[in-house]
């Protein structure tokens, strides 16, 4: 490295090969820390736009008592800010789940993987369409399940995607029953 | 800058200023003597309006903001009260929200005036692209200050537009959940675009800066796209780009105003005046209508992650213009082709708009794909062959030629 002449001046004491190795090593021990704090000080800037602890907390388990739903009938309740239709399937709605063929669904799923065994008649969805986000109308469309206003996504009774540009079927939210007329979602 | 300095401060203190911050200098060379082409029609008025709608967009926006509050219980309820209680909050509300679209709409015969001239053509690359990022920017922007009003087409717009993330394979859900900042769009959302819905504008006006910068390096191309040759082919800024700039924005400022006194609800959506409510989509959703052409791309096509790549790539084309037009003429004046599919193109892009704000089914949907495919054979297809296939008029031998006549 050729150095400015004023440099060479002052330049009594040390030899310039070896100030050469000083200076580059502090070049690149400036550099290693400066990229290590930028890195590190990238964590926080991006990691504060994720859920906070409130967000979470408040994304506890709930309970729902089925009881009062009626046959036929599809309500709408709200966990973690998101809608859950849990829709009360009448004899009619199951057999034109389960009579489908399945492999020629756009998101092949039976469903018997839809429901939790034994209770055919309790289908609960995220009621959030696949495709961007709306939230479908129960009973509408040709399939009998939903019908979403956004882009024109059908679902079936077991909220299986049938036509539109929806990719998936409605998700299933983590839920069990805890008795025969309550299910705990969450 | 070209046009050199013949700045000369008649008072003692600008003179006592100018040695130490060269800033009236600046300004005199930038807007006084800078060359402009003396050709120059009423389309090159539409920087000088974009430049007067961001400023209005932020003297107005930082008005707003001592009285709006980012919280999904009164974000709703603050607008309303702009609109009632406030002094002249109605009128503030009203110029923003208008000015916006006056913006786009300014922003839109900008870009097209662009396109026409092929003003983004070697060397004026850069330059283009700057404003491909400006656009950018005012999409997000704009998109960002309709959410702050939380009505209900705020909120959908929201969602519908960050679920366009969650098509990317295997992190769209988790890129969706840190947008949101939880689980669904909620106050953390609406509060990290109302910061952001804030900075922005001045992001833009700072790449502006470098846009106009860009533009004094390389010049103003001109109506006949060839550059200035000699002192005859250009006019000196001021008076004669002002004076010409200065009438038109006045005359845009009378249609901006016939919007704001007269028909300020035209452009916006009834349902933005119902508060946001998570557990209703409206039955016909639709974006302001400066997305529409976009937002009729994606609904065109029937697969989610092609249908979001589509929208992206219809914007991020613009980009690498210059290197798809390949012809060697600027101007379509010279271009008995391009004019013509310039002129479809155009219709295309208002289709597009129209088709984007009815309901996605029948006709509309069909109409829409042949509209987009059109949109994208435009860059890919058309423009790269026209350069070859082309036959162009002649040149004229200068610009003062071309204004005044062989004689000149
Ligand atoms: C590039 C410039 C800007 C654009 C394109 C823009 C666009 C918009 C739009 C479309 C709205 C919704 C209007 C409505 O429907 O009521 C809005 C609202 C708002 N903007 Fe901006 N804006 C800009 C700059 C700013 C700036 C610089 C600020 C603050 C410093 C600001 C503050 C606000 C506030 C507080 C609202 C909510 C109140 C209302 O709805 O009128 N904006 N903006
Ligand atoms: S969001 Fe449901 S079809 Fe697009």
């Amino acid at each position: 490295m050729n150095k400015p002449p004023e440099e060479r001046a002052s330049d009594v004491t040390t030899v310039s090969s070896a100030e050469h190795t000083r200076r580059d090593f502090l070049y690149i021990a400036t550099g290693a820390v400066g990229a290590v704090g930028a890195a590190a000080a990238l964590v926080p800037l991006i990691a504060q736009m994720n859920p906070d602890a409130s967000t979470i907390a408040a994304g506890a388990p709930i309970d729902v008592d089925l009881a009062p739903i009626a046959d036929g009938q599809i309500i709408k309740v709200f966990w973690r800010s998101k809608p859950i239709f849990i829709s009360h399937r009448t004899k009619k709605d199951i057999e034109e789940a389960q009579t489908v063929n399945v492999a020629a669904l756009p998101d092949p799923e039976p469903d018997s993987a839809r429901v939790k065994p034994g209770h055919d008649q309790w289908l609960v969805v995220i009621g959030i369409c696949t495709h961007l986000g709306c939230i479908p109308l129960p009973h509408q469309g040709e399939y009998d399940g939903w019908f979403c206003p956004c882009h024109g996504s059908q679902y079936d009774t077991s909220g299986r995607i049938r036509r539109g540009p929806a990719p998936k079927n409605l998700a299933l939210p983590p839920y069990k029953f805890v008795s025969d007329t309550k299910i705990q979602i969450g | 800058m070209s046009g050199h300095s013949t700045y000369q401060p008649q008072s003692k203190v600008l003179q006592w200023l100018e040695k130490r911050l060269p800033i009236g200098g600046l300004v005199h060379s930038s807007f006084v003597v800078y060359p402009v082409p003396r050709n120059l029609n009423y389309l090159w008025t539409f920087g000088g309006i974009l430049a007067f709608m961001l400023g209005v967009q932020i003297v107005t926006g930082i008005v707003l903001a001592m009285h709006y509050t980012p919280h999904v219980d009164l974000a709703f309820r603050s607008v309303e009260g702009i609109m009632r209680d406030v002094n002249y909050g109605w009128l503030l509300r009203y110029l923003h929200a208008n000015g916006a679209s006056m913006f786009f709409l300014a922003v839109y015969v900008h870009m097209f005036r662009g396109i026409y001239y092929g003003s983004y053509k070697e060397p004026r690359e850069v330059l283009w692209i700057l404003g491909v990022i400006i656009y950018l920017l005012m999409m997000a922007t704009g998109f960002m200050g309709y959410v702050l009003v939380w009505g209900q087409m705020s909120f959908w717009a929201a969602t519908v537009i960050t679920n366009l993330f969650s098509a990317i394979p295997g992190v769209g859900d988790t890129i969706v959940t840190w947008l949101w900042g939880g689980y669904a769009v909620g106050n953390p959302t609406l509060n990290r675009f109302y910061s952001l819905h804030y900075l922005l504008p001045f992001v833009i006006a700072g790449v502006v800066v470098l846009h106009i910068w860009a533009l004094h390096v390389v010049g103003q191309n001109n109506p006949t796209g060839i550059e200035p040759k000699s002192e005859k082919d250009t006019v000196a800024f001021t008076p004669y780009a002002t004076a010409k700039d200065g009438f038109f924005l006045a005359a845009f400022v009378i249609l901006y105003a016939w919007f704001v006194f007269y028909i300020p609800n035209f452009l916006g959506h009834a349902d933005n005046y119902i508060p946001a409510n998570p557990a209703v989509t409206p039955t016909h959703i639709v974006p302001e209508w400066y997305y529409l052409p976009f937002y009729a791309i994606l609904r065109a096509i029937p697969d989610k992650l092609i249908g979001v790549i589509a929208l992206g790539a219809s914007i991020v084309i613009l980009a690498f213009l210059p290197w798809l037009d390949t012809s060697r003429v600027r101007s379509a004046r010279y271009r008995p082709l391009f004019r013509q599919f310039f002129w479809l193109f155009v219709i295309v892009c208002v289709g597009l708009g129209w088709l984007g704000s009815k309901p996605p089914e029948g006709i509309y949907v069909i109409l829409a794909r042949v509209f987009t495919i059109y949109y994208f054979a435009f860059f890919l297809v058309i423009l790269p062959l026209l350069g070859i296939f082309e036959k162009t008029k002649p040149l004229p031998n200068s610009i003062s030629e071309s204004v005044l006549g062989a004689k000149a």
